[in-house]
């Protein structure tokens, strides 16, 4: 965070607005690093909880869609467990990563996204996981067609994964979900 | 007693097993599952993390469905459960945001554990056990999902479970007490990020191993997945990680089938050593070997 201006006068009240919409007070953070000392991941983020939420109290929304740590945030919900003020860090994560894909702001770790991508094209098209058609998706948008093939290639011998989507009869309503039906006031 | 039942996506795919276990189970117990019809895809991390709306909306129509009975719910897999309990708080708080005229349906929404560690429950199962497992040293796991965040789940216990010691011991079990029963293994980061998971499964099996563990037990499909496949170890050296009702279902039917063991990827023959050496001391012994065992414990 070294040479990031923090100032209220450049954050974004629209962010702000939306995350008292979902409840989340990150106002009410004093910086007690709970949420940093306990992440599993945080080895890895850029920026650490405690610093999302810090520059989420300033609005401070570019160099938060641009972090590392959004997409690298397991949802593990551990932080917003601890956190003694009960601010919902897990859900701040969810608003920072869909305002990213929004926004078309380069995700710093394409893959996560691209995975994310191709987990929900599934279930769009056919109402469940279809993990073979998921994966292949994946290894489409990511391009990471190295890893992993021999841990795929041991799981279809095991008779993990099943050879044929399991499709819903009820497919037009999930595409209505997915077509934004009910979003109709832009929440 | 009849329960509906929620399966989701990981028990029809890679915790097929899984699936087939917690069904026997309940058929030998007599608890009747009736599966909700035509139900979808929770929509699991990748929803909730990318898309607030559709989260909230895939879960809703599951439990509209689930609603046209007022049977308790049971739902086996971890995340399916947070996010079913997320959308079923939100739409009792507020039905009309989602568009639903009218949602106060009786049922609860029941995870696994929680249900097979009821004392009624679990007396119905020691009454049924043929064989018991035998003493094996286990390390159960609980991961996220199915206590965090506890607004939202319920969870009475959430830092401290003892659900799944409760269910292991029942059927003759030992548990080990350990660090890291309830940490994250990173499941929803392993097809992306691999590192990241086997480091973290690394630690959790590491723990597991200190603890004077065995195996591994857990009811989360995800974590049996992302745990057995990211142990970065030798065959020889690798951790089994065995669903709760995969025990249970051997308890019950006295058995352990090689076509279940050949499902694991990492070698599951610790159960079936075990329920031998087991039958071989009860048919020798004329005592409970259980009682020896923790006699012995006892003035050690
Ligand atoms: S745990 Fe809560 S109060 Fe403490 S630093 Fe993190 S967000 Fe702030
Ligand atoms: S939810 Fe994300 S930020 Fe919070 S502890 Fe888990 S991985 Fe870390």
């Amino acid at each position: 965070m070294q040479n990031s201006p923090i100032s209220p006068a450049k954050g974004s009240r629209k962010l702000l607005k939306k995350l008292s919409s979902r409840d989340i007070d990150v106002q009410t953070c004093y910086q007690c690093n709970r949420c940093s000392a306990g992440c599993p991941v945080a080895d890895y983020f850029d920026l650490q909880p405690m610093e999302i939420v810090r520059l989420a109290s300033y609005g401070m929304e570019d160099q938060l869609l641009a972090s590392s740590t959004i997409w690298l945030c397991a949802s593990c919900d551990t932080c917003a467990t601890r956190c003694p003020n009960d601010i919902d860090i897990t859900a701040l994560m969810d608003v920072l990563r869909e305002l990213a894909l929004r926004k078309d702001i380069p995700p710093a770790v394409p893959q996560v996204p691209a995975f994310h991508a191709s987990f929900l094209e599934s279930v769009r098209r056919w109402g469940r996981t279809y993990e073979i058609g998921m994966i292949g998706a994946y290894k489409l948008r990511s391009g990471d067609y190295a890893g992993d093939m021999k841990l795929g290639i041991s799981m279809l011998a095991k008779g993990k994964l099943s050879l044929l989507p399991h499709s819903i009869e009820g497919k037009p309503e999930i595409r209505e979900i997915f077509a934004g039906k009910g979003k109709e006031y832009e929440r | 007693m009849k329960m509906t039942y929620y399966p989701g996506c990981s028990l029809q795919g890679t915790a097929r097993d899984y699936n087939d276990t917690i069904l026997e189970v309940c058929q030998t117990i007599g608890v009747e599952l009736n599966e909700i019809e035509d139900w979808n895809c929770c929509g699991a991390s990748s929803a909730h993390m990318t898309n607030h709306e559709v989260a909230m909306r895939l879960s809703i129509r599951n439990l509209l469905l689930a609603a046209k009975s007022s049977d308790n719910v049971l739902i086996p897999c971890s995340a399916c459960y947070q996010r079913l309990k997320a959308a079923d708080k939100a739409l009792r708080e507020d039905p009309e945001y989602w568009d639903v005229t009218d949602y106060n349906p009786d049922f609860k929404l029941v995870h696994i554990s929680t249900f097979l560690a009821e004392p009624e429950i679990l007396e119905l199962i020691a009454d049924k056990v043929i064989q018991p497992v035998g003493k094996m040293k286990v390390a159960c796991y609980y991961g996220c999902l199915s206590l965090r965040p506890p607004h939202i789940t319920d969870a009475p216990n959430h830092e401290m479970p003892t659900t799944l010691e409760n269910i292991v011991t029942a059927i003759g079990a030992d548990p080990v007490s350990w660090s890291h029963k309830t940490e994250c293994c990173s499941g929803s980061l392993t097809m992306t990020r691999p590192d990241i998971a086997g480091k973290l499964v690394g630690e959790i099996v590491e723990a597991a191993r200190r603890g004077g563990a065995t195996a591994m037990v857990t009811d989360c499909p995800m974590c049996q997945a992302n745990v057995e496949s990211r142990q970065e170890l030798p065959p020889g050296a690798s951790m089994v990680v065995y669903y709760a009702t995969e025990l249970i279902a051997a308890a019950l039917t006295g058995s352990y089938p090689e076509k279940q063991q050949k499902v694991h990827l990492v070698p599951a023959h610790a159960l079936q050593a075990h329920m031998e050496r087991s039958a071989h001391n009860v048919g020798t012994a004329s005592g409970s070997t259980t009682e020896t065992t923790s006699q012995k414990e006892e003035s050690a």
